[in-house]
């Protein structure tokens, strides 16, 4: 499995002389096996990927919700334009309305000025929730995780190896002291013992307390949440848009000298990728 | 090990932050929560039960009707939200884990998530002045 990161940035891009190190770019990252070409969410690190997907037979698009900073760069998706390109796009379903109903709220005028149904690929479109299904080489899992509007996590096993993506994720709920019982916390299943873990870490924990309800993690409860999940590295993610490279490399060098677990962390940066 | 799903876990904070006594079951009907006011009624904090199937709750607390005549399991209002999955309401007594006699009201509802998925029930109760 080899993981890319392509935006890891949270709310919006924030490009800019002091966010160059960690990028600008909002949630994306693609993962790739020997029969599957994966992307998660399609932020505007999305359109940079696709420009480097030329010939790709297939292509599969996770969504984990429809926040604009997780769909924003659909449109800017070059293989979305390809004829030849067969594009499938998966993501929460709805009681009372399609995803592709869902989605064109964004992919059309006046917000966006090409429709879903100019796109010349293939496009399939799934609808999916809690569950466990093959995808070619992949054995996928997604499950709700608790966010506003319906989240999925998602849980990727190839090759004896396993990798979650839970970008946007409050697994305390405003009570940072409940990470204790894992069977009363939320995306527990999805990133236990997993290899890789890619996780929302948008505050610190003074900043969450002043964000309650927004749906994010501060960067102790993400920590927390991995060490209990016994994962092996953990990757930061969604970094406030308001973080400065600086900032971050500031958070980085205190919380690695605080780790005394054998967990790996780092902080996610555009353009690095991870071989599993 | 798999975390409850998320309209239980959301149900559970819920409960956790309301003073009105709460009661959590998961699908097949075991208890897997309740919240501290449901303790002071029920008699015995939650740590101390710890889960408990069906048949253990719907007869622990020795439930009769205003007669005085034993409540069979089916005949409870969260026992039919169960077996029904649609909201119920009753009152009766209970007999709690310190013996004390209380008439309470109950009313359940079904946990039904996403994709309409059956995920379990809550019963909120409270003490009524039996006439």
């Amino acid at each position: 499995m080899k993981i890319t990161i392509w935006g890891c940035r949270g709310s919006i891009p924030s490009p800019g002389p002091e966010t160059t190190f960690y990028g600008g770019n909002t949630s994306c990252v693609s993962l790739e096996t020997a029969e599957s070409f994966i992307v998660l969410d399609a932020g505007s690190g999305i359109r940079r990927l696709g420009m480097e997907l030329a010939n790709r037979p297939r292509i599969d698009i996770f969504l984990t919700h429809l926040h604009l900073d997780h769909i924003q760069g659909l449109g800017f998706f070059a293989p979305l334009y390809d004829l030849d390109a067969e594009i499938h796009i998966w993501g929460c379903a709805s009681l009372t309305e399609s995803l592709r109903s869902r989605l064109t709220r964004y992919l059309s005028p006046p917000i966006f000025p090409v429709r879903i149904r100019d796109f010349k690929s293939k496009l399939l479109i799934h609808e999916i929730g809690r569950e466990g299904f093959m995808l070619n080489d992949l054995q996928v899992v997604s499950d709700y995780v608790s966010h506003p509007s319906p989240t999925l996590g998602l849980r990727f096993c190839a090759e004896n190896k396993i990798f979650t993506y839970i970008p946007d994720h409050d697994p305390v709920l405003g009570l940072p002291n409940s990470l204790a019982d894992p069977h009363w916390i939320s995306g527990f299943g999805l990133a236990k013992d997993a290899d890789l873990l890619i996780h929302d870490a948008q505050y610190t924990r003074e900043e969450y307390e002043e964000h309650l309800g927004w749906g994010h993690c501060s960067i102790e409860d993400a920590l927390k949440f991995a060490e209990l999940a016994k994962v092996k590295k953990l990757l930061l993610f969604h970094h406030d848009p308001n973080r400065s490279d600086e900032e971050i490399n500031a958070l980085h060098k205190k919380h690695i000298n605080q780790n005394d677990s054998q967990m790996e962390i780092s902080f996610a940066k555009e353009g690095e990728s991870y071989i599993l | 090990m798999n975390n409850h799903p998320l309209e239980i876990i959301l149900a559970r904070h819920f409960a956790d932050n309301l003073s009105l006594a709460a009661f959590i079951t998961n699908e097949e009907g075991d208890l897997i929560f309740y919240n501290e006011s449901a303790e002071e009624i029920l008699g015995k904090r939650y740590e101390e039960t710890g889960p408990m199937p069906l048949l253990s709750w719907a007869s622990i607390f020795k439930p009769t009707d205003k007669e005085g005549n034993h409540l069979e399991p089916e005949n409870l209002p969260l026992v039919r939200t169960l077996e029904y999955r649609k909201p119920a309401h009753d009152s009766f007594w209970i007999e709690n884990l310190k013996g004390e006699k209380y008439f309470l009201s109950v009313s359940s509802f079904p946990i039904i998530g996403r994709n309409e998925t059956f995920l379990g029930a809550m019963a909120i109760f409270w003490k009524e002045e039996f006439e």
